[in-house]
């Protein structure tokens, strides 16, 4: 046995590893990223980054059909993407084991929504397990596999942020199990025309209920007695947090919450007049709980929003556990704090930007000019949502833009409360977005004769989620080089009449094309391509400088959302050791007050 | 036992900090658990660590009023993270200034009187000027490391193993200056 501070995304790689697997598959999304990043450190697994989470769990099940322990890894809204699988993945079965990471995001740290994803177990009928730190998640993928070979089902792993991003020790083995299942064809189980699939619920149904045996004896679930008056149920990493805030409290810990150890829980219910049900996002134990007869406090007293922590939970139940105990707060002390300076109520935000020489910023620059209807997407992009840019009007999910530009233009045409808006329509999104969801809006602009431009923000890389390399990059996940997506070949190719590509460091060009396609009647692309910033560190440039004497605050620049450009007694002042030189500040001012350090002028 | 709060804003080297802190108290024997922020917020966002040990440690999350040491990387975000720190505590503030848009546009206005006001809360702060003493170290990217240096004088651990520490966690290129960075923030605090 050996020991390691892990994070909870390094132990299931690592998990996952010592259980043999031999493909892994994922699509970038925080908080899930690096699990597979971490699994591509060891040589043998084949590993990939899939287009989206769609192709990644496709790939996934064909691996394990094909005989290979297999892990696919996601964000949470990436299973809404992966659904459609996922949903029929457990009729046909696995052969060779298939985990399904989802990370789930409470509090929205990097996310559009706060989904709660045990649902999708209930779904689709398959076992999942909820890891509460890193010890668990590493033990757990590795129970997972087990499962999913012996009930020949895939095995959700409802993971989330604070269980991927925080480090805890673990305890693990240094061996590889070795896994090599035989293929064998067996058309009736696994293609699922509508006669098979009725021969494949039924079979489905039955296996859920012996997994219920397996929740009842497994050592995910178990009751920790402590007081004799004041019982909790909790999964993932809010039993962290009940076990701090009341460390007297007996606790039903559940790790395997679908389908749920109903004998277990009436048996530590038992003891109780009543439990409290601690839980993060939906009512999800609660209604399963209350469902069974037992009385429960849950989501009456816990927040149903955002995500939790000691005080939250102390917060939320002490004076009731007080009645229960007769112990003060239950136990809970609320924190110990006066005197707090008052201004803290009112500091200034700190949001996230587009980072000094961002490639973005040109083309958003160009858009509020012409005062476009832009129609965005997901990635680094989004930030220019917030002043003083605020170039953006609406934003869903990953490829949404397209469809939406679409839809929008296609409303204002036959509108006349809009009138004339249908040319201002255009759709944004990154490189990595395109691939992942925007090629098929894009094809049906072409079909159905619209004539919304879509800007590929091609900076060649997934930068929002820590610079993945994706099919247009020519890299793998290892390195290695591969084919390269031509985004403009792809444009051509499903017939758009107008491609272009542009600098979008060059303000002149930028604005000229985006004048030009914008408003024409005709389809498309202009794919506005830069490296990123932050990945072209090491390259040579002089930052910029702002002459004093020549400067008249005009506050054309700080419109850029720069923040390199900084505004100081009546003029505008460029931080030298956060400029990136990409001089679109200079090319936008009219008198010619910032120039290049070191340069002429 | 104790808890760190570090504060900062993203590409300050706050993860590697925590990394080191939480390494240390891993090699004394604890257990350890620690809480990193990743993803969107890392985009010039405020971004919070944080590094907990002790016998058994619970939650990754520090409630507030618990901490017993604040790692201030950037004044305004010091006094965002000032509600965690216990009554007693300690805070260790790197002089540096990073104003975010809403300052930069005129917007809002920044807290320049930070330290007063964290020093008005929490008696025995201690002010650094780490991004300097990094530059003296040879190398302004290693002000994380100057902060865990003096984070370590207020603590019990022996200094080879914050070195060990060090030397486990900092690739090769840049460990000489990790590690000169170290001392100059040991020596300060
Ligand atoms: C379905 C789904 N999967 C993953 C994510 C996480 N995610 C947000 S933006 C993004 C990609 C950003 O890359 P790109 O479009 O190239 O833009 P960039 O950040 O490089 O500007 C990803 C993977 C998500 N929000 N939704």
């Amino acid at each position: 046995m050996r020991r390691r501070l892990l994070s909870g995304n390094e132990a299931i790689a690592l998990g996952a590893y010592s259980a043999g697997v031999r493909v892994g598959t994922a699509y970038p999304g925080t908080p899930s990223t690096e699990i597979l990043e971490e699994l591509a450190r060891f040589p043998e697994p084949y590993v990939e980054w899939s287009p989206n989470e769609k192709v990644a769990l496709e790939v996934g099940m064909g691996a394990a059909l094909g005989g290979a322990r297999t892990l696919v890894c996601m964000k949470h809204v990436g299973l809404n993407v992966a659904a459609d699988p996922w949903m029929t993945l457990s009729y046909i079965g696995v052969n060779a084991g298939l985990v399904l990471v989802s990370a789930d995001d409470p509090g929205m740290h990097s996310s559009q929504n706060e989904q709660d994803n045990r649902y999708y177990a209930v779904m689709a009928k398959v076992p999942m397990l909820e890891p509460s730190d890193s010890q668990e998640a590493y033990e757990m993928v590795r129970a997972a596999f087990r499962l999913s070979e012996e009930h020949d089902v895939p095995v959700l792993l409802r993971t989330e942020t604070r269980v991927c991003h925080s480090r805890s020790m673990v305890e693990y083995r240094q061996e590889r199990e070795e896994v090599d299942l035989p293929y064998e064809k067996d058309y009736v189980k696994r293609v699922m025309v509508p006669g098979h699939a009725r021969l494949r619920h039924p079979v489905l149904i039955a296996k859920l209920e012996r997994l219920r045996e397996e929740a009842e004896r497994s050592p995910f679930n178990r009751a920790e007695m402590r007081s004799s008056r004041v019982g909790m149920v909790t999964s993932g990493v809010c039993y962290q947090y009940v076990r701090e805030a009341f460390p007297e409290a007996s606790v039903l810990k559940l790790g395997f919450t679908h389908p749920l150890p109903e004998k277990l829980i009436h048996e530590f219910a038992s003891h109780f007049h009543r439990l409290y049900v601690v839980e993060e996002l939906e009512p999800y134990l609660e209604e399963r709980i209350k469902a069974m007869g037992i009385d429960a406090v849950g989501k009456a007293r816990v927040p149903r929003t955002g995500e939790l922590d000691p005080d939250s939970v102390g917060r939320a139940l002490a004076d009731i556990v007080e009645m229960d105990t007769g112990v003060r707060g239950g136990g809970w002390s609320p924190p110990l704090q006066e005197g707090l300076p008052p201004i803290l109520n009112e500091l200034p935000a700190r949001p996230p930007v587009m980072c000094p020489g961002c490639p973005h910023r040109g083309v958003f620059h160009a858009l509020s000019r012409m005062k476009a209807v832009v129609s965005s997407d997901i990635g680094c992009y989004t930030l220019s949502v917030f002043s003083p840019i605020e170039g953006i009007d609406c934003q869903v999910c990953m490829g949404a833009s397209v469809g939406m530009a679409l839809g929008l233009e296609k409303a204002f045409l036959s509108s006349e409360a809009n009138r004339g808006k249908e040319k201002k329509v255009v759709a944004v999104l990154g490189d990595s977005t395109f691939i992942h969801g925007g090629i098929t809006g894009l094809i049906d602009i072409v079909y159905n004769r619209g004539f919304s431009t879509v800007i590929i923000l091609d900076n060649r890389t997934t930068a929002m989620t820590g610079f993945q390399p994706h099919p247009g990059t020519g890299r793998t996940i290892r390195g290695e080089e591969t084919f390269a997506l031509d985004l403009a070949e792809l444009g051509r190719a499903v017939g758009v009449e107008s491609v272009r590509v542009i600098d979008p460091w060059d303000l002149e060009e930028t604005g000229r094309v985006l004048e030009e396609e914008v408003g024409a009647e005709r389809s498309s692309l202009v794919i506005a391509r830069r490296g990123c910033v932050q990945r072209e560190r090491d390259r040579e440039y002089s930052p910029y400088r702002v002459d004093a004497e020549a400067c008249n605050d005009c506050g054309l620049c700080m419109r850029l959302g720069c923040p390199a450009l900084v505004k100081r007694e009546g003029s505008v002042a460029v931080d030298e050791t956060l400029c990136a030189g990409c001089s679109l500040c200079a090319q936008l001012c009219r008198r010619g007050a910032i120039a290049e350090v070191g340069g002429d002028g | 036992m104790a808890d760190v709060v570090m504060a900062g804003t993203g590409g300050q080297g706050i993860i590697l900090a925590a990394r080191i802190v939480a390494e240390v108290a891993v090699r004394m024997g604890y257990d350890v658990k620690t809480s990193e922020v990743h993803g969107m917020a890392q985009r010039g966002g405020s971004v919070v660590s944080m590094v907990r040990w002790g016998e058994r440690v619970f939650s990754p999350l520090i409630p507030r009023g618990h901490a017993d040491f604040l790692l201030a990387f950037e004044g305004l975000e010091g006094l965002r993270c000032l509600p965690f720190l216990k009554p007693g505590g300690r805070v260790i503030v790197n002089l540096y200034r990073l104003d975010p848009l809403p300052v930069l546009r005129g917007d809002a206005d920044y807290p320049q009187d930070y330290l007063e006001i964290i020093r008005g809360f929490a008696p025995g702060t201690l002010a650094i000027d780490a991004v300097e003493m990094a530059r003296a170290a040879g190398n302004p990217r290693v002000a994380s490391a100057v902060m865990a240096g003096a984070l370590s004088s207020l603590l019990d651990f022996p200094a080879d193993i914050w070195e060990e520490a060090i030397r486990t966690l900092v690739p090769a290129r840049a460990l000489e200056a990790n590690l000169r960075g170290f001392a100059a923030g040991r020596r300060a605090g």
